[in-house]
């Protein structure tokens, strides 16, 4: 035990007088935290349209005036010219082009259906995706319009109809920033555990002091375990460090029990440590830990379900998932801040990043070879 | 006496290269006993091997009597190892590193601070100092400090002076001498021939193998053929020269002279007349006696 708390010390003593690490490591959270969290949005306003009116009729000018009116669009051209308008598209001047035909407004007044043609960007298909969904929701609004206006007073009530309200659950205002702080702080604990603690382990070998290390009578367990306490203390300081940031930057609400979030990425903090120790016996230079545990973050960090919900990703996907702390974290995390689930609500991703954390460390123990 | 280290029929490959081939030695209590042999001979596999950091693939290595592969546990508590290249912690300082070690095997400076007295009051006044930012000779003074710091029975010493200037070198070695009293064995390599005079005993080794194993007296004394000096100003050129007499067998640089013999271990005055033809006219030649550099090269060259 003496032996394991002297290591221990050694570890931190080591990393405060790395005066960049030390920096570092109070610096990058607050930096992440600032700059992530309000950036990070799916929120898309400002929609670039270009619309040919081949019509101009009062049906079409109505038309035009309520997509001018949503918040979502912004008529950024007016053309008559279908050429010029693709010629727009092209030059990524406009996003969406919708054309209405010069029979519009007529067909519209005769009682045949009324047609328009949108041409939407989909090079960023979720932002395509999002402009298709407003400009239809505008298209309702205004069909309803002109439904009601036809049908004049004599059957208002006896039109069918279904009048929905929604309501946001566990985020009333849809804010962007609710749902990406509780992943951000996820990818901060990530970083400090995975690069620190593996690029220290490496640094030794390359230096040559684990020669030193090695004849000595320290086991290898209490080796590892010095090299995963510092590390899994720095990562809850700077857990606390964001969420600090969270609530007076951001006034993140935070439904659930500190605690839990804390015992969560503890846990994930030892799976995720044991990880990146296991993978330093692997290399001998600081380069080539780098560059696995880069393809194993971007993995797991892509994959986690931060930025794309976890349910839409292909079967496969969700099935490697399993083994991938990360998308627990993002789901513990979520649900405890924005929902406040309990232990009872979340024990399965808490026992099955338990197993992970135990199955990698094992893995970190046994593959460190004091011997070669 | 007990056998300190006891190595039969050692081997190991690694891949195309065969590092050590059928080494066996021993040790003796108290000895100090040095490896010399050029870089690649198998110097630092066969002391890694010794302190447990490495496996052999054939022989059997037996360490204070405790064989190295199953008993490495008992083994690391009474080892001391230098490694070549400083391996303590250079972000720590003196005292820092001193203290680790002590803790790591479970002792205190205090403890045994008289074993390391001698070495450590050197760069004592340094000891708030980074060990990065000690200079050479402290440096190796500190590794043998954190190496002595659990009272070792065995000291492994991989070329501890390399790097290091003339008087630090001295100095060190004086040190080694004094710990004998403590009943360390020392095991050391060198590259410098000068240092096996200082050693107990000595083992040649070139291309994993051991070509002689003696004290250094006799192993000098081994040398086969009566030894000359050559000297002259333009030294390889003379070297060049007295190699493409016919008389010569082998002519080698040795400090500002040259060491040749010949054959029937005689030469005549024919050798000075075919010397001035090549322009040398003021080479003097004399008998010398050989040293332990001498034995080493004839030793090499017979194993070739």
């Amino acid at each position: 035990m003496r032996t394991i708390l002297y290591l221990i010390r050694k570890e931190f003593l080591q990393i405060f007088r790395d005066k960049f690490i030390s920096k570092a490591i109070i610096g990058v959270p607050i930096v992440q935290m600032l700059l992530l969290v309000p950036a990070i949005t799916f929120e898309i306003k400002d929609i670039r349209l270009c619309v040919i009116d081949m019509d101009i009729s009062a049906d079409s000018r109505a038309l035009i005036n309520q997509l001018e009116g949503s918040t979502f669009f912004k008529i950024k051209y007016s053309t008559f010219s279908e050429e010029k308008a693709n010629n727009l598209m092209h030059r990524n001047k406009c996003d969406v082009v919708l054309q209405i035909p010069s029979e519009f407004g007529k067909n519209v007044g005769t009682g045949n259906p009324g047609k328009v043609l949108a041409t939407i960007n989909a090079i960023n298909a979720t932002t395509a995706q999002l402009s298709w969904a407003y400009l239809n929701g505008v298209l309702r609004d205004y069909n309803k319009n002109i439904l009601l206006e036809n049908a004049g007073d004599m059957a208002v009530s006896s039109i069918p109809q279904i009048d929905i309200t929604n309501r946001y659950w566990y985020n009333e205002l849809l804010n962007y920033k609710y749902y990406m702080l509780p992943g951000i702080l996820g990818i901060l604990v990530t970083a400090i555990g995975f690069l620190l603690a593996g690029l220290n382990l490496v640094k030794e070998k390359e230096v040559g002091t684990i020669e030193q290390i090695n004849v000595t009578p320290v086991r290898k367990y209490h080796f590892i375990i010095a090299k995963m306490v510092p590390f899994l203390i720095i990562g809850l300081v700077d857990l606390s460090l964001g969420l600090i940031i969270g609530k007076i930057t951001f006034n993140i609400p935070f439904e659930g029990s500190l605690g839990l979030l804390f015992l969560a990425s503890a846990i994930f903090l030892v799976a995720v440590l044991g990880l990146a120790l296991f993978i330093s016996t692997f290399s001998s230079t600081q380069q080539q830990y780098m560059f696995v545990a880069f393809f194993f973050m971007i993995i797991f960090i892509l994959m986690s379900g931060i930025f794309t919900p976890l349910e839409s990703m292909p079967m496969w996907a969700q099935r490697f998932d399993i083994v991938n702390p990360m998308a627990y974290l993002m789901r513990i995390n979520r649900m405890v801040m924005l929902k406040g689930s309990t232990i009872h609500d979340i024990s399965r991703d808490i026992y099955a990043l338990v197993i992970i954390a135990v199955v990698f460390t094992f893995f970190a123990v046994s593959r460190y070879r004091k011997t070669a | 006496m007990q056998k300190i280290i006891e190595a039969s029929d050692i081997s190991k490959r690694f891949g195309e290269t065969q590092a050590l081939k059928d080494i066996s030695f021993s040790v003796n209590e108290s000895e100090i006993f040095g490896f010399i042999g050029p870089d690649g001979a198998g110097k630092t596999t066969l002391f890694r091997i010794i302190t447990t950091l490495l496996l052999p693939d054939d022989g059997e290595m037996k360490v204070l009597g405790m064989d190295s592969k199953t008993e490495f546990k008992e083994l690391r508590k009474n080892i001391g190892y230098m490694p070549g290249r400083f391996s303590l912690y250079q972000d720590l300082s003196v005292e820092e590193n001193l203290n680790f070690y002590a803790t790591v095997f479970g002792t205190t400076v205090k403890e045994n601070y008289d074993l390391i007295s001698d070495i450590y009051s050197h760069i004592e006044p340094f000891k708030k100092r980074l060990a990065g930012n000690l200079s050479g000779g402290m440096k190796q003074k500190l590794a043998l400090s954190c190496a002595l710091i659990h009272k070792p029975k065995l000291l492994v010493l991989d070329e501890p002076t390399t790097g290091v200037d003339a008087v630090s070198r001295s100095e060190f070695w004086e040190m080694l001498k004094k710990l004998k009293q403590y009943k360390i064995t020392i095991i050391v390599s060198t590259p410098y021939m000068d240092e096996a005079m200082r050693c107990d005993r000595v083992a040649l080794i070139q291309n994993g193998k051991i070509l002689s194993i003696d004290n250094p007296e006799k192993i000098k004394q081994g040398y086969s053929r009566k030894l000359f000096s050559a000297k002259a100003p333009e030294k390889y050129k003379l070297i060049d020269a007295l190699r493409k007499y016919p008389e010569t067998i082998t002519a080698y640089p040795f400090g500002d002279s040259v060491h040749v013999t010949f054959t029937g271990d005689k030469y005549d005055s024919s050798i000075y007349t075919y010397l001035g033809k090549l322009g040398i006219n003021d080479a003097v030649i004399s008998v010398t006696e050989a040293g332990i550099e001498d034995r080493f090269l004839e030793l090499m060259n017979k194993a070739e």
